[in-house]
């Protein structure tokens, strides 16, 4: 009897294991002349891309041409400030990126473009291809040192896939890291492959992930179970990282935490998403979807034995959620309020069961570090910070998006070459990173490299990834305001530094915009924020001073210039 | 609540009731079906769910997503994440606050109009942004704010005449 179950088991794997491979293979036996790839990620997405898809499509159509052209819908171009953005690719030819593509620019771009491109190609080449000087005055030129000073590891297939086509994912040699370690490597050699990569935390924290997963190994399990939980709770403001590489590659998160979970012999995954981000919870219940129904979910994974199941969670507008204590108290249908460590989750975390949190970039870079391998990955970036980081380039940027560079590089680089500087020709006077949980960092320290150790040396810190270029005009207390603003009001209200400590701030703050204020209250201001960093409860209340006693530190001026008046 | 929405929510509830760690999954069904949750829906959750109403009433009054009053039938949400704040999304929320004559987290008194500024919707390179029922317009002036609420009673108005027809 058991046995003709085995059987059964043994078959339905190799059956889906056929199927598989069948897809992959498909995808690479599809040869098109030419590729048009649009971006689909939530920017371009929110700014009409399914309409420019729709008008590249008719006008193909009418030609006939569908069968020649593939029309890939991708997850983030990167350069986001210019979106939507559509990019034209053959072999032999140098691509082309077009920006601020509406409806008619699609239509003309697909006519004058594409169509003649196809005929020029499929009539033998002859001669130069050009395009129209109005075209041209359409594009983006691909030399810019946005796209040519990055260097992309997480975000390698945004931009080039389709987040929705499962064969294209295999034919990128995904889930080939998941085979191999299912195969051929024990749970503890995954968990030593990443220790050695020096892959640190990406939601803020830069805790090493190897490390995270060798206690979570240790750990015994509880009723049977232990738990892998990916934390997609972005909820820094003015940072979107985690959406679009949940949107724009959610096999590669799948995988990512598959591997996790074979590392520490998790039972059950859990993905806590933000409700406010649909576009990337589609795109994720679609891929787990395909992961079910062709075996890479469920029981006895590729004829190997191993069960895995990954259940998805929505968040519910509460900043304190990303942090994994109220995380868990949110999965299990409480308030999002955290509490004391230890002990830590990696030991009792949600229903008691050991839990293992991850975030969602740190997840997305686990698949690529174990097909290249930990001494790939441990030659990029930083001595202690290795790999590369994504960061939302934003706010008075002039080239703002998505961008991904080497741990190490200088904020004067990402700043001034990648992005470009200010869009208004204003000087910049800081960045900002890390959210509400960070600092501002003066255009004067730009030489410091990206690393976690010399952003905290600033005042500042890593935080998920945002960094918001700030011009000569904008003011650094109401800068600091906005933030404490935030916080106050996602304050869970546990415990009394955060809650009363944050409001007196708020209130002080208020008043010296006002041009109420007095010096005295700069010390207060100060004494507020030592006694939250020392005495708060949780990530939040402690880090919540920051934005404030940042500004205070490096832009003094701006709050006594308040004062006088 | 109507016996149809009744039924919606009874057959949430009970979905989710199967499933550990879906007290919050179920509100965002109901919430998503009806746009906010009613007294009586969070009854039948705890009934269903086998939950504490006071459960039910501390979770739903945590998260700022949920929405315990109908809120009006066009929801003119201003993104305030730190991008759009930098790039003018103060302006925008006073723009609209005049051009509607109410406060932002209130709605206009025939219930047309729900003004709230919100936090990152994810669209930094759209700054500021601010979406309407689900449309997004980026790179918005104060000026446009007038032109959008127009646009969107003249939506409101075509709908009444649909349904009177």
């Amino acid at each position: 009897m058991a046995d003709g179950k085995n059987d059964k088991l043994k078959e339905l794997a190799q059956k889906q294991m056929a199927a598989l491979d069948k897809l992959c293979e498909d995808h690479k036996n599809r040869h098109y002349l030419i590729r048009l790839y649009t971006c689909d990620a939530i920017g371009c997405h929110s700014g009409g891309s399914s309409d420019v898809i729709r008008s590249l499509t008719e006008v193909i159509n009418s030609h006939g041409a569908m069968e020649k052209i593939r029309m890939v819908p991708t997850g983030c171009m990167g350069l986001c400030g210019k979106g939507p953005l559509v990019r034209i690719e053959a072999d032999g030819v140098k691509p082309a990126m077009y920006k601020l593509v509406g409806d008619m620019l699609a239509r003309i771009i697909a006519a004058e473009h594409v169509i003649p491109l196809l005929k020029w190609i499929e009539g033998g080449r002859k001669g130069e291809f050009t395009t129209s000087q109005f075209l041209k005055d359409n594009e983006l030129c691909l030399d810019l040192p946005f796209f040519t000073r990055q260097h992309k590891i997480v975000l390698r297939d945004m931009g080039h896939a389709d987040p929705e086509n499962l064969g294209e994912y295999l034919a990128n040699e995904g889930y080939d890291a998941l085979k191999k370690a299912l195969f051929k490597m024990k749970p503890k050699d995954v968990v030593e492959e990443i220790k050695r990569s020096g892959l640190r935390g990406r939601g803020g924290g830069g805790f090493p992930t190897g490390l995270k997963w060798e206690f979570a190994a240790k750990a015994p399990l509880v009723e049977g179970e232990k738990f892998i939980i990916c934390n997609a709770d972005e909820g820094d403001p003015g940072a979107y990282m985690d959406s679009c590489i949940m949107g724009g590659g959610p096999h590669q998160v799948i995988e990512g935490m598959m591997l996790a979970a074979y590392a520490i012999g998790a039972t059950t995954g859990w993905i806590y998403i933000r409700a406010e981000y649909p576009l990337a919870i589609q795109r994720l219940e679609t891929a787990l979807r395909q992961c079910k129904k062709h075996g890479i979910l469920g029981r006895n994974i590729f004829g190997s034995g191993w069960d895995f199941m990954i259940e998805v969670r929505y968040g519910a507008g509460a900043f304190v959620c990303g942090e994994e204590t109220a995380l868990m108290a949110s999965i299990e249908g409480k308030r999002g309020s955290p509490h004391m460590r230890p002990p830590y989750p990696t030991q009792k975390g949600m229903w008691g069961r050991p839990s293992c949190i991850n975030n969602v970039e740190t997840l997305a870079a686990i698949p690529i570090i174990m097909r290249q391998g930990a001494d790939w990955y441990n030659k990029i970036g930083d001595e202690k910070s290795r790999g590369t980081k994504v960061f939302a380039l934003t706010g008075h940027a002039k080239h703002g998006g998505l961008v991904e560079v080497p741990m190490g590089m200088t904020l004067r680089e990402v700043v001034e070459e990648i992005g470009g500087g200010t869009d208004t020709g204003n000087p910049v006077k800081a960045v900002q990173t890390g959210g509400p949980s960070g600092g501002v960092i003066p255009a004067s320290q730009f030489d410091a490299p990206i690393t976690y150790e010399s952003l905290n040396e600033m005042g500042s810190m890593m935080g998920s990834g945002g960094l918001i270029i700030m011009d000569s005009t904008d003011s650094m207390v109401n800068i600091a305001k906005f933030y404490l603003d935030f916080t106050v009001d996602e304050s869970c209200g546990k415990c009394s530094p955060c809650r009363i400590g944050g409001y007196q701030m708020l209130k002080t703050l208020e008043k010296i915009s006002k041009g109420k204020g007095e010096i005295a209250d700069l010390q207060k201001l100060k004494d507020l924020a030592f006694a939250m960093k020392k005495a708060s409860l949780c990530g939040l209340g402690q880090t919540a001073p920051n934005p404030v006693v940042s500004t205070l530190k490096h832009f003094e001026d701006e709050y006594t210039t308040l004062i006088k008046k | 609540m109507e016996k149809e929405q009744e039924d919606q929510v009874r057959t949430a509830a009970k979905k989710w009731a199967k499933q550990r760690g879906s007290l919050v999954m179920a509100l965002h069904e109901v919430q998503g079906a009806l746009g906010f949750v009613p007294w009586d829906a969070a009854r039948i959750i705890a009934e269903e769910m086998d939950v504490p109403l006071a459960r039910i009433y501390e979770v739903v009054s945590f998260y700022s997503y949920f929405k315990l009053e109908k809120p009006g039938d066009v929801v003119i949400s201003i993104c305030d994440g730190t991008a759009c704040h930098i790039k003018g999304s103060p302006g925008l929320i006073a723009a609209f606050e005049k051009d509607l004559s109410i406060a932002c987290g209130t709605s206009t008194e025939d219930g047309m109009f729900h003004l709230q500024a919100v936090r990152c919707i994810g669209c930094c390179g759209l700054a500021p942004a601010v979406v309407v029922n689900g449309k997004t317009y980026g790179k918005v002036k104060p000026p446009e704010c007038a032109t959008i609420v127009k646009e969107w009673k003249a939506k409101m108005k075509d709908k009444m005449k649909d349904k009177v027809s």
